[in-house]
Parts: structure tokens; sequence; C-alpha cells
């Protein structure tokens, strides 16, 4: 939100004045920004660097003697089916927040509930990780067993229901409560910078509240909450530990969200193999990694470069 | 004849007589006796059909909605009517919201609080295969590894935002400020993988250090350092700068002298959340720092457990009898969180009293 737009403070002044003090600090300081690019260079190549052996070795040495592409594509639909699951629970709720945060709550109570929604985010991904399987899982167990007796015929329903409750169902689940605070702190700035003479023109001829938000603050904050919605998807495609501890894997590709035959996450699959994996098992398990380094810098790339357009070319700042 | 000229009282609840002004209003206390009215009935409801918490919740909200939506229809009209319901939808989002807010810290307390004793913070974990042991090696770990990562990523983060305000401007500036927004979504694994695909080359396979836990948190803490540093150096009023300069202040001096010392609470706070956001990440330790049932103090030789990790591992690999790991997995999740949430705290409150007046809200 805050993008590129507000010129450098003293940008009409050289960077140095010729000093010796000068010159040091200024080369100092464009060093570091040099070395985030270096940094992000440098994850990029060490990845390719350790996922090259298993990338040229040969299909018998690999994990389940299956080619690396095969190995891979199953964790990668697991990957995308928990996040979009996720992104379909959070993203009406955080709308919902948003909203009710920036324009429904009392103005002297919003900034504290904000907090309260931000703190979601404060908690560690383990932390939810028991919480999905003590607490969660049990609960919505007997809810699975309705959705296999009642809605078999719908193929996400099929059945048979888990009977511990550890699916990728409840995966998304718990992912929506993770992603829901960053979602809901974007949209926020978003409405809240809805330009005021808009609202109120709104109200002035006559709109209720609700109406005054579709016509206004919606319609300004549309594509903030295009890109909210993908850098939380980013987050969720990211996800861990939540997903090692509570999914139960069964491998395979199936629409079926309520089994205990769950495709695995890229990045649960990792956490999981990586500690006791050794030799080309390790390079395979980055060779992942690095697929899912892509698919999050690509999401968070288009992500980012649609906010950055959105706050370079509103003619209502 | 004359009855239709009778206008209705101004503000009576009722329904508008056609052909007036002013349509009808409910009293400001409709929403809230229509939601005890609701979950009165759905108590009752449930209490004849086998008494859940989750059945009252749901039937009392929607007959709220229902109720609520019908009424202000019949009285205020379709538009109010769908206000109304949309206010009740909101509402209700940020009740759902809260909800798993309240049930983890809850079942976070009531699980972990039976397992904090002075021994579970002064022992560690050597030796112990059921019930005892502690977390002292844990909390030394993530100090070291925590602290080890912010002294990377302050000296960085800070002043690459001190480049991005002071000195950035072209095409290499917008970069960093578009990388950093896209760095800021690293999976925390990737950051591992990193660390460990970078320490490798130099150490060889099965490379375990605390130090490469502290490199995959910095690649994750940076971009937030440098995100809120930026934030804070931006509000320093341009006039400040200007006075030193019209003082013949080196450019240098002014940032260290002046700009940085307005801002410092800022960045304070910045630096807190973002420390706040590290110490609870599991995934890259997972790979890189491994566990250890034993105190390490040397961040740069051996495997080093760190709070996460250990409650990870606590409930995955239990040991005998299970319920005394399951048990020190939820008391070291409960040490981990009250560390997060204090962190936060202090950061509020640095902000709070510190910070400079702005207009922003």
């Amino acid at each position: 939100m805050t993008q590129t737009t507000a010129a450098p403070r003293g940008s009409n002044m050289p960077a140095s004045t010729g000093r010796r003090g000068d010159k040091i600090f200024s080369r100092v300081s464009t060093i570091s920004g040099v070395l985030i690019l270096v940094m992000l260079a440098g994850v990029t190549l060490f990845l390719v660097a350790e996922a090259w052996p298993a990338i040229t070795a040969d299909q018998a040495v690999l994990p389940d003697q299956k080619s690396l592409l095969e190995y891979t594509a199953p964790l990668i639909y697991g990957t995308v089916l928990a996040a979009i699951l996720a992104l379909l629970f959070a993203v009406p709720v955080s709308l919902g927040v948003a909203l009710f945060i920036s324009h429904f709550a009392p103005r002297r109570l919003a900034q504290g509930l904000g907090y309260a929604v931000d703190l979601l985010a404060a908690i560690p991904s383990v932390v939810y990780g028991l919480w999905g399987i003590f607490f969660l899982a049990p609960q919505v167990k007997p809810a699975y067993a309705w959705l296999a007796d009642h809605l078999s015929f719908i193929p996400f329903f099929a059945g048979p229901a888990s009977v511990t409750g550890r699916t990728i169902l409840s995966v998304g689940l718990v992912l929506a409560v993770m992603i829901l605070p960053i979602m809901t702190a974007i949209c926020r700035e978003v409405f809240l910078q809805t330009p005021r003479l808009h609202e109120e023109a709104a109200l002035a001829l006559g709109a209720t509240r609700w109406e005054m938000i579709r016509m206004t603050v919606l319609p300004y904050g549309r594509s903030g909450i295009v890109s909210a919605a993908m850098l939380a998807l980013g987050r969720a495609l990211g996800e861990t530990m939540a997903v090692a501890l509570l999914l139960s894997v069964g491998g395979g590709v199936s629409l079926n969200l309520i089994t205990n035959q769950n495709p695995s996450t890229i990045a649960a699959n990792i956490a999981l193999k990586f500690p006791e994996s050794s030799g080309v098992l390790v390079n395979a398990l980055i060779f992942t990694g690095l697929v899912l380094f892509v698919i999050t810098f690509l999401v968070n790339f288009a992500a980012r470069s649609f906010l950055a357009r959105r706050s370079e070319f509103d003619g209502a700042n | 004849m004359t009855a239709t000229l009778q206008p209705p009282a101004p503000g009576r609840a009722g329904r508008s007589q056609p052909g007036s002004l002013v349509h009808g209003v409910l009293p400001r206390w409709t929403p809230l006796a229509v939601l005890a009215g609701s979950f009165a009935v759905a108590t009752l409801v449930m209490s004849a059909f086998g008494f859940s918490l989750y059945g009252i919740g749901v039937l009392g909200y929607l007959l709220t909605l229902v109720v609520l939506t019908v009424l202000s229809r019949r009285v205020e009209g379709k538009r109010k009517g769908t206000d109304r319901m949309v206010t009740t939808l909101v509402y209700g989002t940020f009740g759902l919201a809260m909800l798993p807010l309240i049930s983890l810290v809850w079942t976070v307390l009531h699980r972990g609080l039976p397992g904090i004793s002075a021994e579970f913070f002064t022992s560690t974990m050597r030796g112990v295969l059921g019930e005892g042991g502690g977390i002292a090696h844990a909390i030394v770990g993530t100090l070291l590894v925590t602290g080890l990562a912010a002294l990377i990523s302050v000296p960085i983060g800070l002043l690459t935002a001190i480049y991005l305000v002071e000195y950035g401007r072209g095409r290499l500036a917008r970069w960093v400020t578009f990388l950093v927004d896209v760095m800021t979504g690293i999976p925390s694994i990737v950051a591992g993988l990193f660390a460990y695909a970078l320490l490798e080359i130099f150490y060889g396979p099965g490379i375990r250090m605390g130090a490469g836990g502290s490199i995959a948190l910095s690649v994750l803490m940076i971009p937030v350092v440098v995100r809120s540093s930026e934030e804070m150096l931006k509000l320093v009023p341009n006039e400040l700068r200007e006075a030193a300069y019209a003082l013949g202040v080196p450019r240098w001096r002014t940032i260290v002298k002046v700009v940085i010392p307005t801002a410092i609470a800022g960045i304070a706070t910045g630096i807190t959340l973002a420390i706040a956001r590290v110490i609870g990440e599991t995934a890259p330790l997972l790979i890189i720092c491994g566990l250890t049932t034993s105190m390490n103090t040397n961040l740069f030789d051996g495997r080093m457990t760190t709070l996460p990790v250990f409650a990870y591992y606590s409930y995955v690999t239990p040991g005998l009898p299970p319920e005394a790991g399951y048990q020190r997995a939820w008391s070291a999740a409960l040490v981990l969180i009250a560390i997060v949430m204090l962190l936060n705290l202090v950061a509020r409150i640095i902000s709070f009293f510190f910070a400079p007046k702005t207009s922003r809200r």
C-alpha cells in the first residue's frame, strides 16, 4: 500500500556531499540494499545447485522409484488443494472482519479488535498443528460422518469418512484461520483508504451503510482484495507445520476431502521426511522445495505487482 | 380524508404509512433484544433435542439473522432490511474469527498449565525417557538462534530501509522495495532449505547447526525489519532533515543523529514484532538445527534444540508413556505462546508510549 510512490526524502539532493563519512555511509546502505537482491538470487541459486543431483539422478535411486515429476506432481496437487480450500473459507470471513473493523465496529473499539485479529498471526504454526489434532479434528469428525452418509454422491464427500478427522478439509480449516490475519490486515488498510468524500457523497444521497460500502468501498478496494487473497494464498501454499502435524497422508491424487487417504503438501512432506533423509533423497526434497519456492514467488510477485500498480495509478489518493 | 394527512409521529416504531415522507424506524434496542430472544429460543430448542453448544450458536445466530431482517424489512423497508442483514452478517464473521483465537488460547492454557513447574524450566531432556525433564536447553537454543538472527537482520534491514528512504531512487530502489515485499512471502521451509544448501557446501551433507537456523530466520526477518523501519523513517518530518542540513551537518550525521533517534521507537516496535514473528518458526529449524536432548550453547557446532521444534518432537515422538510427552508438547507450546504474546505486548507498549504523534489512524 505504501509502495514506491512516495519519493525518497531529499531526493533532490546528491547521494553524497563528497565528504568521506557521507561516501562511506551511502555506500554501506546501498550495499545492504543490494545484499537483499543477492540473497534472493542466492536462495534460488543454492536451491538449484542442491536440487541438481536429484534432477540428473537415475530413477532407481529416487524416492519410491518414481521419476522426479511423478514424485512432485501429487505433492503440488495437495499443496494447491489445501491452499484453495483455505482461501475458500478465509476470503468471505476476512472480508467481513475487515469491514467490521473499518466500517462497523465502534471507532474506539476498532483498533483493539484489530489487534485481537492480529494475535492470530502471532500464534506459532506448531501450536496450530497441536490445536488441530487435539481440538479441531475431534470436533469436526461427526460432521464428516454426516457428509459421508448424506452427501456421498458429491465426489468431494465420497467417503469413507475419516475416523480421526485429520483430513485435508480440516487442514483447509486450520490454514484458513492462519491466513485470516494477513488477509484481514490488508483488506482493512485498503478499505480505510477509500476516499472520505466518496463515502460521504454516497451517504448524503441517502444510501444505507451497506449501500455506501457496495457503491464506494468495495469497488475502490477490489484490486486490493484480489491482491490480499493472492498474498494469503502464498502463505497457505508455504505453510508447513500445521499441515505436517494434522494431515493423515495416504498419497495419491483424489478429490475426496474427508478420508484418511490425503495427498500430502510439498512443505509438510519436506518437514516430515527431511530429518531422516540422506543422499539423493535430500536433493529430491530440495527439488520439491524449489518448486514450492517458484510457485509462491510467482503468486507473490503477481499479487505485489497488482498492489503496486494500484497505488501508482489511483487518482484518488 | 383527513386520516391520510395525519403524519406518523417521527421516530416512532411502526410500519410506515403509504405516502408518508418518514419511514418507520426500529427502536435502538431491537438488535440486542432479537439477539437475546433468538438465543433463548435456540437454547430451549436445543435442550429438547440434546444439548449442544454449537447447535445453540448456529441456531441462535441464524434466528437472529432471519428475525432481524424480516422485522426490519416489514417496518423499515427493503433497503434498510438488507442493511440490517449485512450488518448482522459482518458482526457474525467477526465472532466467527474470534472463536479459533479463544479456543486456541483456552486449549493451550488448559492442557499446558499442568506441566508448568520450576523443574520444567530448569532441566533438560538429557537421559529423560518418561516423565520429568524440561525445556531449559530449548529456551537457551531459541534465544541464541533468534538472537543471532536479529543480530544479522537488524543492521541489514535498517541500513536497507535507510537506503530506500534517504538515498534510494531510480530502478534499483524500486526493485529492492518490490523484492522485499515479495520476500515477505517466502515459505519458511524454503528458508530452511536455503540455509541447509548454503551450509552443506561448506560442511558437507547432513549438516546441523544453530547458526544455520539464524541464517534461515534472517531470510524471513529481514524483509519485515525493512518494511517496518522504512515506514517509520518516512514518518520523520522533512523539516528536521532540512534544519540539520542548514546548519551544515553532513548527511550521514543527520541520519544517525536526527532521523534515526526521531524514529527509534517505531523502529524498535518493528524489530520486536519481527522477532515475535520468527521466534515461533518451526519448519526451518527442524531442517537445519535438528534436535538434541542436552544443552548446547555453541551456535556453530552440532544440533541445537529450539522451543517450537521441541514441541513438535514431543508430540511426534512422545516416548513412553506418551502422556508425558504430550504434556511437554503442550507446556512448551504454552511457553512459546507466552513469549510471543509478551513480545507483541512489549512492541505495543513501545509504540504507544514513545511513538511520535501522527495523523494516521
